[in-house]
């Protein structure tokens, strides 16, 4: 029944247009960027996403530093120290936090109302950040570091991959642990906090039945 | 001079002296450092407190 001219022009674009329309149609801006939030969420519970995620800004910033100055300045300068201390303690944080976070998804069981999605990318993180923090201890260049890779080796040579994910390779490690690793735990979180803002906040178990999320279409 | 340092090292030295191997908790086939055992626990706790605390009002919210 549409009107022909409306349609071509709803249509025109190309594939700018096409993605725009996608965005615009599974992301409102209201969704987006909301400003208010159902008053279940005013708990202490919610806040552990955003506390993660204001960990992991750290840890980027703090690895960024880094990767500017080189380990002749970690290991050996009194800043250096430092920044290498902020890089480890943030992360400590954040495990922390992405702990309590999954364990209060858990007891909310809040991969109801078509968040499986949610649910699946959050558990990828922790899988690619458990990856992550193992890279990085083998990038100690310390005892500790080889310890852990002459273990680690065994485990890996026994399930197979061994011989392509070599952890006695400090370069091959060094590089998963500041390019891929990273890059796949900022998408992912990037996709995972997107996806919370579709599909807003879950609902309490017995507040309401579980609806669909409100936009159609699927991700 | 000397003794200034000194005495500033020994404020700033870690609480827990890392220089000798971790302690170890055995329990049947579980064994886990009490470092990480500490944390486990502290995690629980903060959960804990996430959960009972009430969550402050902002102001301008219904
Ligand atoms: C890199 C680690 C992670 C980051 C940065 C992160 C961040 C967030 C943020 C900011 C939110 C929204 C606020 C909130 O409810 O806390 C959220 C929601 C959620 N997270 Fe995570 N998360 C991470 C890991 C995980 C893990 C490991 C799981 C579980 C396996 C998980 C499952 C969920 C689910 C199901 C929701 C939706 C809750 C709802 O709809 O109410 N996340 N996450």
């Amino acid at each position: 029944m549409s009107d022909p001219a409306t349609s071509r022009e709803v249509r025109s674009g190309g594939w700018t247009g096409a993605v725009r329309r996608y965005a615009v149609r599974t992301l409102p801006p209201e969704k987006l960027l909301p400003d208010t939030q159902p008053a279940y969420m005013a708990s202490w519970i919610y806040v552990f996403g955003v506390l993660t995620v204001s960990a992991l800004v750290v840890v980027v910033a703090t690895g960024c530093l880094l990767a500017l100055e080189g380990p002749g300045w970690w290991h050996v300068s009194s800043v250096g120290k430092y920044v290498n201390s902020l890089h480890l303690w943030s992360v400590e944080l954040f495990m922390f936090f992405m702990v309590i976070h999954l364990w209060g998804k858990f007891f909310m069981a809040a991969w109801r109302g078509r968040r499986a999605m949610t649910w699946m990318t959050g558990a990828v993180c922790f899988l690619a950040s458990v990856g992550a923090a193992f890279t990085g201890y083998l990038t100690q260049q310390n005892f500790d570091s080889q310890w852990i890779s002459g273990q680690a080796k065994d485990g890996l040579n026994a399930v197979g991959i061994g011989a392509w994910f070599n952890v006695l390779d400090f370069g091959q490690m060094l590089m998963w642990h500041i390019v891929l690793l990273p890059l796949a735990l900022g998408g992912l979180t990037g996709l995972h906090v997107l996806l919370v803002r579709r599909r807003g906040i879950v609902p309490p178990i017995d507040a309401t039945v579980p609806t669909p999320g409100a936009v159609e279409g699927r991700l | 001079m000397a003794m200034a340092a000194a005495s500033a090292e020994r404020v700033l030295a870690a609480p827990v002296d890392l220089n000798h191997t971790g302690h170890y908790v055995h329990w049947g086939v579980v064994q886990i450092s009490v470092a990480n055992l500490v944390v486990v626990g502290l995690m629980v706790l903060v959960f804990v407190a996430a959960v009972l605390l009430p969550f402050p009002k902002g102001r301008g919210r219904r």
